[in-house]
């Protein structure tokens, strides 16, 4: 690929606790690595899921608990380099168009936890191209703050599925790091959203 | 119809079990049943691009309260390996239905290494494994594994035979 490289300048911490803000009752499931730390960095919440495992599985989890919820906006907040193992998943919520689902590319064009070695997205590999694509009814690269400020209203009312790319350093942050017990945070998760009754399901 | 009936009983399990999400990737085998969850208005047929996928969908079904099912071939059990380690360290459902190829008069040679390696690795990702090996059981082993995965909160898989099902003819 030929496309000209234009260097990311968005910082992911703020991008994360900017989307987060104002989650209102907004579920978030976390993609492993920096995402996870990005969103506990922005505030834990019994309403994130974060998958410390499972590369490839964040939007497909978020799929699953869309069409479950479908009165309950659901944010998938991931990387790069977990979004293009799972790329497929793109094409299967594009058939499903789930309303209330919305999928956000922390893209740092690297992998980060595993070596810094650079992702497709850095040699051009569009990934918010892919979704509009697959049928994704809203999607873009985020460059700069002021796209983002525009865009984050539209993960949680514009009709989904919606999808941005927003492209952000490979800066390193410190390390905020969220439960880690798969069990614990599967029924923190299930006890706020379906109430005591869940643990008797 | 006697061949077009097991699937329909367990179509009729699944709703008995408040299975809501079917994902499936394509399959002979589960034509019927893909086609009677497809037409059922109480279920969400979804296709996969790949088995994997619907590993993850489960446990998403799961956190918003709802149950799922995931329809596949022994071909595509390898694919999910890595998958099944977010069900077991979440302790959550999920029901496989898987039809065999490569097992019982297959003509196909390059079926046979993974339907040979089916039940070692789901058993090495702690699915508990139940077969079937007529049509007539079908249906109550399908119930006894949804109910063992749903009240126990575990993985468990259902491998229906190529006998069950009946061997692709290549003429």
């Amino acid at each position: 690929m030929t496309a000209r490289h234009k260097s990311p300048t968005l910082d992911r911490r703020k991008v994360a606790a900017e989307i987060l803000e104002n989650r209102g009752d907004a579920l978030v499931v976390a993609g492993l690595g920096a995402p996870c730390w990005d969103i506990a960095a922005a505030g834990d919440h019994p309403l994130n899921f974060y998958v410390w495992g499972g590369m490839g599985s964040a939007a497909m989890i978020g799929l699953g608990l869309a069409l479950a919820q479908p009165r309950r906006r659901v944010i998938v907040i991931t990387g790069d380099g977990e979004m293009l193992m799972g790329l497929g998943a793109l094409a299967t919520i594009g058939v499903q168009q789930p309303r209330n689902l919305a999928l956000v590319v922390e893209d740092n064009e690297h992998y980060g936890e595993t070596g810094m070695q650079q992702t497709h997205t850095r040699f051009g590999v569009d990934l918010a191209g892919v979704a509009k694509a697959a049928g994704f009814r809203a999607a873009a690269t985020i460059r700069n703050a002021a796209q983002l400020r525009s865009w984050i209203p539209k993960l949680y009312r514009r009709p989904g599925p919606v999808f941005i790319d927003v492209k952000v350093t490979t800066a390193r942050a410190p390390l905020v790091l969220p439960p880690r017990d798969g069990t614990i945070l599967r029924e923190r998760f299930r006890e706020a959203l379906l109430g005591p009754q869940a643990a008797r399901e | 119809m006697a061949q077009s009936s097991w699937p329909d009983l367990i179509h009729r399990v699944l709703r008995a079990q408040r299975v809501r999400q079917v994902a499936y990737v394509p399959d002979s085998g589960h034509a019927r049943l893909i086609d009677l969850a497809r037409a059922d208005r109480e279920m969400r047929a979804i296709p996969l691009t790949t088995e994997e996928e619907g590993v993850a969908l489960a446990l998403g079904a799961w956190l918003g309260g709802e149950r799922s099912v995931l329809l596949l071939q022994s071909s595509g059990a390898g694919n999910c390996i890595n998958m099944l380690g977010i069900i077991d360290e979440c302790r959550v459902p999920l029901l496989m239905l898987v039809t065999m190829r490569g097992e019982w008069g297959e003509f196909n040679p390059w079926q046979v290494p993974m339907s040979q390696a089916t039940i070692p690795a789901l058993e090495a990702m702690g699915v508990a494994v139940k077969t079937v090996e007529r049509a007539g059981d079908a249906a109550e082993t399908v119930d006894a594994a949804a109910r063992l995965a749903f009240n126990t909160y575990r993985p468990v898989a259902v491998l229906i035979s190529q006998r069950v099902v009946g061997t692709k003819e290549f003429k």
